[in-house]
């Protein structure tokens, strides 16, 4: 069975179709890249298996639970568990230091541990920096303690959506480097991305156009660059 | 972590903070301040009423008790210590000055300056026997000044063995103005009269309380009912206007402070929803990971309410202060700090912010995670 598995999806709003009828499964394990131009439904798609939003119709099977049908709260709880979310724009709590920000996720999640978030901390290269707030950080950096905050609660799926659109090409090469560690430790990636270049180091790439699913492709040259 | 959380964000946004702070603070002194004097007031006023004489009178009742100053003293008893001010005895007899009948009070004269105030004396006040007050009627009618040295003779012309017809030579130190029935007689101490007369029982004692009209009322009738040969009385033109002026400024006090704190809760409400929807991306990031919209009402309540304790203990401090400063200005005398008034004071902060804080919290809730943290 699939870890998620997305069966006739449609997210229609008013006259516009966002989502039309897409069908698509991502196995355990897979790193998976979704492209397209802005207004092919990316960002929809991204909502609705991010639990922060439901189909007009369709299901979404997540670990074969149809997350369609859960209600707000439910919705909630399976987001906390089992998703790790990765932004754009970092999205830091700014008066909570790097390693606080962490422990945000974890207290949502069950109980703090300062200890197990400086690990994660450590594990993004960002040990020293962990008693630093936001704003003392470079992007690249808080996009690292963004990665370490949706790592910390060990979730079934990580979510990025366009990890690396703020950052300069160094650090845009160390997201993808923990990418490429997360994908080895068998962790499922789906990566939102309009930049080829991030597309193309992921296992599986996905592009939309117009809400429907242009192409589906296993990338050849995965694991060779 | 939640406590963590909640004092970051205060003290790492404290310039966001300080207006929700400063309005609550504000509130919390005036609340505090406006409190202490609705308290105190009562006091204040009643040291300032005694300014305008006696507000109790005691006389002899009906029965065949005899009323001295150990009658009188039976009545003192009943009323709590620290509440009296001052006991004026009086006992009117007439004596003759020039030949010219005149009514002379006998009284403790030191007394009657605490129990008398408002009393103009154009002079000295006596400090000894054989000294006297000279009401303005009759120094004009008489033409006595101060400073005159008068024989005072008892009442009749009869008996002219009885030393009491010899008279004594007593010295005016001073001549009363009150406007009133005061200036129709000359005052003297008890002896001296007793010197002219002879004993007798005294006809009224005027008595200052500091205390409530309730207060009041509460001692006329223990008097009346357990002090064997007194008729107490309160005067009611000073009692009553007490009271009305006490009530009207108590009354003025509950409307302001219900007015400042209704303006307080305006301006937390205010603020919080400002802040709320400045922290909207926050809150949308907090449910994103996976916080319920109850733990998101209990962090932004639990911010709420901590700046409302804050503000409570910074309030009931400052409002000492300004209770202090009103006190001292305007009855010219310190106020007696409340200590209850401080855990009421936190208390209401914490509420009127907790009620002011609802509204914008609840809305925190509806904030959407897929719109706010959308990308570019």
């Amino acid at each position: 069975m699939s870890l998620l598995e997305l069966r006739g999806i449609s997210k229609i709003y008013g006259d516009l179709k966002a989502l039309d009828n897409i069908n698509l499964s991502v196995e355990n394990g897979e790193w998976t890249a979704i492209m397209g131009p802005s207004g092919s439904g990316k960002s929809t798609m991204m909502n609705i298996i991010g639990c922060m939003d439901k189909p007009t119709m369709g299901e979404v099977l997540l670990d074969g639970v149809d997350i369609a049908k859960e209600s707000a709260k439910n919705l909630t709880a399976i987001r906390r568990d089992k998703i790790g979310l990765i932004f754009q724009q970092f999205h830091l709590v700014n008066y909570l230091t790097a390693v606080e920000n962490v422990m945000v996720a974890q207290y949502y999640h069950s109980l703090p541990d300062e200890k197990e978030a400086l690990e994660a901390l450590a594990r993004v290269g960002l040990a020293d920096r962990a008693k630093h707030l936001p704003s003392q950080l470079s992007g690249g950096e808080q996009q690292r303690v963004c990665i370490a905050r949706a790592l910390i609660n060990h979730p079934e799926i990580i979510l990025a959506d366009e990890p690396t659109g703020n950052l300069d090409e160094a650090n845009e090469n160390i997201v993808l480097d923990l990418f490429r560690q997360l994908h080895e430790e068998h962790t499922t990636l789906i990566v939102v991305t309009h930049d080829p270049e991030v597309a193309e180091v992921a296992q599986r790439t996905i592009t939309l156009e117009h809400g429907r699913i242009k192409s589906d492709e296993i990338n050849k040259m995965f694991g060779r660059n | 972590m939640f406590f963590k959380m909640i004092t970051a964000s205060l003290v790492r946004r404290r310039s966001r903070m300080l207006v929700a702070l400063l309005a609550i603070a504000v509130g919390a002194t005036i609340l505090s301040g406006l409190v202490t004097i609705y308290i105190d007031v009562p006091r204040q006023m009643g040291a300032e009423f005694r300014n305008y004489g006696a507000n109790m009178i005691f006389m002899a009742s009906s029965n065949d008790a005899v009323f001295d100053m150990d009658t009188v003293q039976t009545g003192i008893d009943k009323i709590e210590q620290g509440k009296l001010v001052g006991v004026a005895p009086y006992r009117y007899e007439t004596v003759r000055i020039h030949e010219q009948p005149v009514v002379a009070a006998g009284t403790d004269l030191s007394q009657v300056q605490t129990t008398s105030p408002y009393w103009m004396i154009d002079g000295e006040w006596p400090e000894k026997d054989e000294e006297m007050l000279v009401g303005q009627n009759i120094a004009e009618s008489l033409n006595l000044h101060a400073g005159d040295l008068v024989n005072v003779m008892g009442p009749t012309e009869e008996d002219s063995e009885d030393q009491l017809n010899f008279g004594v030579d007593i010295r005016v130190t001073g001549i009363v103005e009150t406007g009133g029935k005061e200036e129709d007689y000359i005052y003297m101490s008890m002896a001296d009269l007793e010197t002219l007369v002879g004993e007798g029982e005294l006809d009224v004692v005027e008595l200052s309380v500091s205390a409530t009209a309730e207060e009041l009322d509460r001692y006329v009738k223990t008097i009346e009912s357990e002090a064997e040969g007194i008729t107490p009385r309160l005067v009611k033109r000073v009692t009553q206007s007490e009271s009305t002026v006490l009530g009207k400024l108590q009354a003025l006090v509950f409307l302001v402070t219900a007015v400042v704190l209704v303006l307080t809760m305006i301006c937390v409400a205010t603020t919080m929803t400002a802040v709320v929807a400045e922290r909207r991306k926050e809150i949308g990031l907090r449910k994103a990971l996976g916080a319920s919209d109850a733990s998101i009402m209990k962090e932004f309540m639990g911010e709420g309410l901590l700046l409302g304790g804050v503000g409570g203990i910074l309030g009931s401090v400052l409002g000492f202060v300004f209770a202090q400063f009103v006190s001292v200005r305007v009855f010219a005398s310190s106020i007696r700090y409340q200590p209850l008034l401080l855990p009421v004071t936190i208390l209401v902060s914490i509420l009127i912010t907790g009620l002011a804080c609802l509204f914008p919290v609840k809305n925190a809730t509806t904030v959407d995670p897929a719109l706010v943290l959308k990308g570019e």
